[in-house]
């Protein structure tokens, strides 16, 4: 209170003033005995709930344990546990943060910090410590009767240099096996190759197609490969629909892509990479549920909305003397996100027929 | 009125509204639609005349006296099959009430046997998928485990891994399937109604639609772990993370540091 008298008279202060511990404002419970003696009780009632809690815990265990062992009685056992061991722990925290607000001593409590800067006699002494640890090692300049340890300074240093590829090596071994990014230029397409169903790889018939039908497909023989299965799907995935073929806008140089407005377009988002599935047969639109890139398979799979670059790339089929539908070469382009040399090959650009080999 | 108005000052009113907004949320997410079980019946001529009639009163103003469709308003219903009617009608989606981004499910407008007599006239107009029978969509005779591999190759990307529904684009979405008859979920996989595509026998045969209903019925059951929000994943579960569980916390620093009256 003096502080406010004081910043009346000086129109300046030098320096922040302390402006003190707040006034002392007495608590309910230490004017009236009556108060007090509700907040004792309500500390109490918190406690209680505490240990019912621990009740209804054990209860729950034992009393609900014989309901049954299907999911519904799982399901009712575990929430009536977690209720009770909230209950139990809650109370506890509650009713001893309660005593002390309302009934342990109310007094205002000053700490003073200390500084910060540690003496000019210990920080003398600290350096000093140093320099006597580096002269006892013998790594500096020779000091009368201590042997200079030239092996040991190389080693350790050795040592320092290094240790940190022990983390490396995994590390870097492990994000891959194979660092050639050509992989990602081809897929397991090549012509002839059937379209199967996904999952059981059985192969799909031009027939089959139903307008407005969607296929999720992999390369026939796909579920035979041992290693490598699942990288060769993840690039060779392809979704197979069939439009009305007038509502169909063939894209110029793809004229015999499609087969009767059957159309098959990689199923990895050039975005980043998700498989791209959601098809609403009605507005032909292909929605990619990560970042709601939208892709109009009726229109060569542009983009429509969202942040993908570019169209999906699509798969040339066609249909083979048994009427089954097969494709006509790799895609075109690689499947999936940009990446560095995304379009460059050893010999120059990409071109459809180089896609096949 | 008078005494409510006083209350919007109450201090608890602003907790009262987070646990009214979350209980809509809550409701919103758990919409749910519910149909009787049909089965495969013998149409005989009167039903088909008497589906003209509930037809002609009930379809016509949309689809045309002779079902041919209008350019841009509605479809052909000549050849969609006495399936595909069965859906649309059974789960109330047709006759349609309002035009919007997608017909909604609500209380079917017809009893079983109408929507017999419509589907019968509908399929004498051009052949289609029929009804399936009560025991193509017996869960029970079905392979869950191969359920859920066909679900997650051509369902899950719209439905939600367990069927609980999921957003499309511009206010179109896909809806849950915990609520809908076996009969409805085989006819939507074979009519592909609306935005969904078509699901023919050739594409995934009518034992693996019995195997997909077979998966969906396990859904159904309770979820061991409590709650879930209805199943349409981090969105959900981040609001109540960020509400409740962040809320209650700060709720308590506050309480602890407030000094005791």
């Amino acid at each position: 209170m003096s502080q406010s008298d004081q910043s009346q008279e000086t129109t300046e202060p030098d320096s922040f003033q302390d402006p003190g511990v707040p006034y002392h404002r007495p608590r309910l419970s230490d004017k009236d005995p009556k108060a007090a003696k509700r907040a004792e009780r309500q500390v109490a009632a918190m406690f209680g709930i505490s240990i019912l809690g621990t009740v209804i815990a054990i209860w729950a265990y034992f009393g609900l344990h014989d309901m049954g062992e299907d999911v519904e009685s799982i399901q009712q056992t575990n929430t009536v546990i977690g209720i009770g061991v909230m209950l139990a722990m809650f109370g506890i925290g509650w009713g001893a943060i309660h005593w002390a607000k309302t009934l342990m001593r109310d007094h205002e409590m000053v700490e003073e910090r200390h500084e910060l800067r540690s003496s000019d006699e210990s920080r003398a002494g600290a350096i000093q410590n140093l320099k006597d640890g580096v002269e006892d090692s013998g790594i500096g300049a020779s000091k009368e009767g201590v042997p200079r340890r030239g092996l040991l300074k190389g080693s350790l240093i050795t040592a320092m240099l290094v240790a940190p590829l022990a983390l490396l090596v995994p590390q870097i071994g492990n994000m891959g096996g194979d660092w050639n990014v050509g992989l990602l230029r081809h897929t397991m397409w090549k012509k002839g190759t059937r379209l199967a169903r996904d999952p059981d790889g059985t192969p799909i018939k031009a027939s089959d197609v139903t307008i407005g039908s969607a296929f999720h497909v992999i390369p026939e023989g796909l579920n035979e490969m041992g290693h490598g299965k699942l990288e060769a799907k993840a690039k060779a995935i392809v979704l197979m629909v069939r439009l009305d073929p007038r509502d169909l806008t063939i894209q110029p140089g793809r004229e015999d892509w499609s087969f009767d407005g059957i159309v098959a377009y990689s199923k990895v988002c050039t975005h980043v990479g998700c498989p791209v599935a959601l098809y609403e047969q009605q507005t032909h639109h292909l929605l990619c549920p990560c970042h709601q890139s939208t892709f109009d398979v009726s229109d060569g799979a542009k983009v429509v909305f969202g942040p993908a670059k570019r169209p999906l790339p699509q798969l040339p089929i066609a249909v083979d003397d048994e009427g089954y539908i097969i494709a006509k070469s790799d895609f075109d382009e690689p499947v999936g996100p940009s990446y560095w040399d995304r379009l460059k090959t050893p010999d120059g650009d990409l071109t459809p027929e180089e896609g096949s080999h | 009125m008078k005494s409510l108005a006083k209350k919007r000052y109450h201090k608890a009113a602003p907790l009262m509204l987070v646990l009214l907004l979350l209980a809509a949320i809550t409701g919103v997410a758990a919409v749910t639609t519910s149909s009787p079980a049909t089965a495969a019946t013998q149409v005989s001529e009167d039903d088909v005349a008497q589906g003209e009639k509930l037809f002609a009163a009930n379809c016509a103003t949309c689809h045309g006296m002779d079902a041919q469709g209008q350019e841009d308003i509605a479809p052909s219903l000549v050849g969609v099959g006495a399936a595909a009617v069965d859906f649309q009608v059974g789960t109330g989606r047709m006759p349609m009430q309002m035009s919007g981004p997608q017909a909604r499910a609500k209380a079917p407008q017809f009893d079983q046997d109408q929507i017999d007599q419509l589907a019968g006239y509908v399929a004498s107009l051009g052949a289609g998928p029929t009804v399936p029978t009560a025991e193509q969509v017996d869960g029970s005779l079905g392979d869950p485990a191969n359920g859920m591999e066909l679900f997650r190759t051509n369902c899950a990307m719209c439905h939600g891994s367990v069927g609980g529904g999921g957003a499309l684009t511009q206010g179109k979405y896909a809806p849950s399937l915990w609520a809908t008859t076996p009969t409805h979920i085989y006819e939507a996989m074979l009519t592909g109604p609306q935005s969904m595509p078509v699901f023919n026998n050739a594409n995934i045969s009518s034992e693996g639609k019995r195997d997909v209903i077979a998966y969906l019925e396990e859904q159904r059951q309770p979820s061991p772990g409590g709650l879930k929000l209805g199943a349409i994943g981090p969105v959900a579960e981040g609001f109540w993370a960020w509400l409740v569980g962040i809320g209650l916390i700060i709720a308590s620093t506050v309480w602890v540091g407030a000094r005791s009256s």
